[in-house]
């Protein structure tokens, strides 16, 4: 039989098995009622337990099975497993029907159950983090094993398309595969240094605007057509900046008498900029909104011009908040991968000219996974390396810009008195 | 209102007599000239600071001010009471035009100081508020230092140029507010470190460095420790030597202890407008007698 | 002492000055976003418009013995180089299952090769001389002509930019997202009603709270490593197929899910909790039945947003191995697939230009779904939103 009928035969058997233990210990607990003893719990609950007590236990034992038969390559007989899991069921079916009493409390039991299942749900962040970390580390490791640590952090030229000729053993003189990331680094350090310069002024600016000075007619209108530039997806603007923007930075340098590459890092930079400003403008928006109006009106008392309060007054205010927010912009540019794939260049280059070609940590990790590698070889791992430090560099900058909204909170709960 | 008349106006208080003083203008009839208090304090030389005429407000449909008419003498301190939502901050707000922050706001009447109508086309609201300084219900120094937030306006308005006038008029303005021995030695330490009470002296320092000729005092004492209270209420006693202090308080002992005029508001009317010791003392109207007599509150 | 306004007044000139810029630059910088909202929706309907026309022809079809061996004798040789090969192609196998077209001879409108698409569009001209002449003969008596693109809508891809449709990357997206709200949905709801109406305020709650802000900060393609490395090398799901896609997308969508959920569950106010405890419910049967329903509109908002959010993700699909070419549509979730946005990125990488229009007509349907989405989670927001 193929596996996937065995599979619905065993889950039909269980829901037959659960809906018999449910109908049994309810008529029961129904009965037990009939007489006029008081009971615990409704029958409802009675019944909900038994037809749980069955199919639970049969269900975690088939999973577990199934687990220790994939992973652990435990040789266990599927036939042999489903059926000591039903049997399970039949014994489940019989203890839930034997607890149909008046002293259990079956209400109880139930939300014991629930409790834990959600608490397990809420663990899966947990092993999500976990899933990442570990994965990453591991085959990151692997890459050190075959290649220094110190270079890779170092090294200035990135070239791991000859991985493959040093792993059959044919590294013919300086064709050897390179790992020195810091090419890698400098380009994405660039881009976000662009995104950056487009994205804080007129991120901050517009939220600046919209608190501070906007009507509320205006600022109705504002917020969707921001909600809409956040909702556009980065393969989209990956689309736009290739097409329209790198074609038009080049002819813009053109008329300046520069050269500038197609996929220079100044369109990816702007267009990633773009992308960046409602993440920006939302967060500003929130943290200005929320410092205290009596800090604007203390200002305006003493003949302050308006401008000059939010300067002095509102920004210095909100500095903690703005400044992580743009924390959480740097790291979001960092690893923004679309965008950079489609219109930044290949080829790993140190340079400070954003009209030249330049490729970043993303673009790598995605070029050494998308080619006909073997998983194991040092171009393919390498990807995890990059990933790794990628994974450090936006854990820090989040765990900074969390600590300095705590701050900015804490500080105006106290303000308040 | 020197300390004697205060605690002579405190025993009239406590025995429930009226002065003879007190009774001497006594009349039912309503007010003659609309907007001068029904009885002149004589203590004081008054001149006239801010004349207010038919002021009226709505914040949207609702009317908050009716016909609002009072005036009010430098170098004095007029306190506003009533029960809470009667319009007493309300017209505060109007003497600064605070309530231009809120965009629903109409106003309707004449506010006028040093000849100018303030709620005029061509006035500068920003002008006008260097000349009407404000204290709040809660303190709210910047997230300055000490030191800033006193020189933080001074600074904006070009009244110093040198470091050291700077340094004088900061410590000019915080021993005005009777803060300097307690702050001089930690000025550059953010405001916010000190307690409620300094923080109020603070803000009332801010308010004065600024050299204005007004300062609105929005229930500044609400929120503060009774000590702090009798500081503060100190601190006005002697500054209205320099300036003339308008000041909301839903305490009335407070009104009683350090206004030298009392108004007393009721749903956006001002019902009486008085020397404080004839309010207190004797009331003409019904709705003060019952306000003060506590009735309702 | 005091200053009169008129001096105070000339003293504010240029601070008032200096106000007003600051009011013109920062309102200059929203203006800005928005014009920038405005050029490149426009520059997408510029270039994605003509994806949805075609070029098609009238010819007169001969199905016979002849057509059934050589697909291309079917029609006149004159035309035969303006007609795309997708429709030579199918041309046997349409005789095979439909026998009484044997003999006949039919004139139908047939789609044209791209070449044909591109030069009535007015885009390039790659024709030979000759068959040039006979496709502006065929124009001017009406043979020839740009009609709408059916086959956009139709068709997987191809490698003939007339026959490549987003139909395929439709049904995978639908896939994807399937898989994607199954895992997710429920798990970050539990997850959410544990952390705001179970969970004891201890060191491992804490520990899940921050875990859950940071995994919301983690850049996409992290993800997509962890779906290669974990569920692709190491649980052997296939790969590029809906299944691991799904997966991947499910984890990176969760903590949106969780966050607005408990957003959700927040709001409600603690009196409906007091009351429904006071009539003597238990903690599961408060949450069930009168913390949920009240909810229920917050979390489907945040939900469809979470799905929109995932339904644009490109990154992580790329690294495991979603951007496959997919010419026949498969509703399972086990084959190769591939989602809209992988298909948006393959055809930008296309160098044959006629796949430029099939990239921004692609994204204008990709933002068509999404803008529809976000609409209905505002609309959902709006109609159900309750104060207390």
């Amino acid at each position: 039989m193929p596996m996937n009928i065995v599979f619905l035969l065993f889950c039909a058997v269980l829901v037959v098995m659960g809906g018999i233990a449910f109908v049994l210990s309810r008529a029961k607990a129904t009965r037990v009622r009939a007489t006029g003893m008081a009971m615990h719990a409704q029958p409802d609950q009675y019944a909900w337990f038994a037809a749980l007590a069955t199919a639970g236990p049969a269900l975690l034992v088939s999973a577990l099975g199934a687990f220790a038969l994939l992973l652990m390559g435990a040789e266990i007989p599927t036939f042999y497993l489903l059926a000591a899991s039903l049997v399970i069921a039949l014994i489940g079916l019989i203890m839930g029907l034997n607890k149909v009493r008046p002293e259990f409390h079956a209400r109880r039991a139930i939300e014991g159950v629930i409790r834990k299942l959600l608490a397990v749900a809420a663990m899966i962040s947990i092993l999500t983090t976990l899933g990442i970390l570990l994965s990453i580390i591991s085959e990151a490791l692997r890459f050190f094993q075959l290649h220094s640590f110190w270079d890779f952090v170092t090294g200035t030229t990135w070239n791991p398309g000859a991985s493959f000729l040093s792993a059959a053993g044919r590294a013919e003189g300086g064709s050897a595969a390179q790992f020195g990331s810091i090419p890698l680094f400098a380009g994405t350090f660039m881009i976000t240094l662009i995104a950056m310069l487009v994205a804080i002024p007129f991120g901050l600016g517009a939220a600046i605007y919209m608190v501070e000075f906007a009507p509320m007619r205006v600022r109705k209108a504002a917020k969707p057509v921001i909600e809409v530039l956040a909702g556009i997806p980065t393969v989209v603007y990956g689309v736009f900046a290739a097409l329209t923007v790198a074609p038009l930075v080049v002819d813009i340098a053109g008329l300046f008498g520069l050269d500038a590459s197609y996929s220079n890092a100044l369109a990816p930079g702007l267009v990633m900029g773009i992308m960046i400003i409602p993440f920006i403008s939302s967060l500003s928006d929130d943290v200005i909104n929320s410092v205290p109006n009596s800090l604007r009106e203390g200002a305006l008392a003493l003949g302050i011009t308006k401008s000059e309060m939010v300067r002095n007054v509102v920004v210095p205010a909100a500095a903690p908040g703005i400044i992580s927010a743009s924390l959480l912009a740097v790291s979001r540019a960092l690893g923004e991968t679309m965008i950079v794939v489609m219109a930044a260049g290949m080829r790993p280059n140190l340079t400070a000219n954003p009209l030249e070609d330049m490729t970043t940590v993303t673009v790598s990790i995605v070029a050494a996974l998308t080619g006909d590698q073997e998983f194991e070889s040092a171009q393919t791992l390498s990807a995890f390396a990059l990933g790794l430090v990628l994974f450090i560099v936006t854990l820090t900058l989040n765990v900074v810009s969390v600590f300095m909204i705590r701050r900015f909170r804490e500080k105006y709960r106290v303000n308040n008195l | 209102m020197n300390d004697t008349t205060l605690q002579n106006f405190q025993t009239q208080q406590d025995s429930s007599t009226a002065s003879e003083e007190a009774v001497r203008h006594y009349s039912d009839a309503p007010t003659p000239d609309k907007g001068q208090p029904v009885t002149r304090n004589e203590s004081i030389e008054e001149n006239l600071s801010v004349r207010v005429r038919d002021l009226s407000l709505w914040y949207g449909e609702h009317q908050a001010l009716n016909d609002i008419s009072i005036d009010i003498f430098a170098n004095t301190v007029t306190a506003l009471i009533g029960p809470s939502g009667c319009g007493k901050s309300t017209f505060l707000r109007c003497l600064n035009r605070m309530n231009d922050l809120i965009s629903s706001v109409r106003i309707k009447g004449l506010v006028e100081m040093d000849g100018h109508d303030v709620n005029a086309r061509g006035m500068d609201e920003v002008a006008l508020r260097r000349r009407v300084g404000m204290v709040f219900q809660k303190p709210n120094p910047f997230p300055k230092s000490i030191y800033e937030n006193v020189a933080y306006a001074p600074r904006m308005h070009d009244m110093v140029s040198r470091k050291a006038d700077q340094d004088e008029l900061v410590e000019r303005a915080l021993r005005d507010a009777g803060l300097w021995s307690e702050v001089k030695d930690k000025l550059h330490e953010p405001g916010t470190s000190l307690s409620g009470g300094q923080q109020q002296r603070l803000c009332i320092a801010r308010a004065i460095a600024v050299r204005p000729d007004i300062i609105l005092m929005d229930e500044p004492t609400s929120a503060l420790d009774p000590i702090s209270t009798a500081t503060i209420e100190d601190l006005m006693d002697k500054l209205k030597k320099d300036f003339t202090i308008v000041t909301v308080t839903h305490n009335m002992q407070q009104a009683a202890r350090v206004a030298d005029y009392t108004a007393f508001f009721h749903l956006g009317d001002m019902i009486e407008y008085n020397a404080t010791k004839q309010m207190f003392a004797n009331p003409h109207t019904k709705k003060a007698e019952d306000y003060i007599t506590g009735r309702y509150g | 002492m005091s200053q009169s306004f008129e001096e105070i007044s000339a003293q504010l000139k240029k601070r008032h000055r200096r106000s007003a810029r600051m009011k013109w630059m920062t309102m200059g910088a929203l203006i800005l976003s928005a014009a920038f909202l405005v050029v490149f929706i426009s520059d997408m309907v510029v270039r994605g418009w003509p994806a949805f026309q075609q070029a098609q022809i009238q010819v007169e079809v001969s199905y016979d013995e002849q057509s059934q061996k050589l697909p291309l004798a079917a029609v006149d040789e004159d035309v035969r180089p303006l007609i795309s090969r997708g429709f030579f192609r199918p041309l046997p196998r349409k005789m095979e299952d439909n026998p009484a077209l044997m003999g006949t001879t039919q004139t139908q409108w047939v789609i044209a090769d791209s070449r044909v698409d591109q030069y009535l569009k007015g885009n390039e001209d790659r024709l030979r001389p000759a068959d040039k002449e006979t496709l502006e003969n065929l124009v001017e008596e009406g043979r020839a002509d740009l009609k709408f693109n059916t086959t956009f809508f139709t068709t997987g891809d191809s490698k003939m930019p007339e026959m490549a449709g987003i139909a395929s990357a439709a049904i995978g997206t639908v896939m994807t997202m399937l898989v994607t709200m199954a895992v997710c949905f429920p798990i970050g709801v539990m997850t959410a009603v544990y952390l705001e109406e179970f969970a004891p305020d201890n060191k491992l709650t804490q520990i899940i709270e921050i875990n859950i802000n940071n995994l919301a900060a983690v850049p996409s393609i992290l993800f997509g490593l962890l779906g290669l490395a974990i569920y692709i090398s190491f649980f052997g799901v296939p790969r590029s197929s809906p299944l691991v896609g799904g997966l991947t997308l499910a984890l990176m969508t969760l903590p949106v899910i969780i966050i607005s959920t408990r957003a959700a569950l927040r709001s409600v106010p603690d009196s409906i909790r007091h009351a429904a405890f006071g009539v003597g419910c238990s903690r599961w049967q408060v949450v069930r039945d009168h913390v949920l329903p009240v909810s229920l509109p917050g979390i489907l908002t945040g939900s469809i947003i979470g799905l929109a959010q995932a339904m644009g993700e490109t990154a992580p699909l790329i690294i495991v191995g979603m951007v496959a070419f997919i010419p026949d549509a498969s509703f399972s979730i086990t084959g190769a697939s591939t989602v809209m946005p992988a298909q948006i990125f393959t055809w930008a990488s296309e160098p044959n230009s006629a796949f430029a229009e099939k990239t921004a007509g692609g994204i204008l349907v990709l933002l068509a779904v999404l803008i529809f989405l976000n609409a209905l989670a505002v609309w959902l927001r709006n109609k159900f939103e309750r104060r207390w």
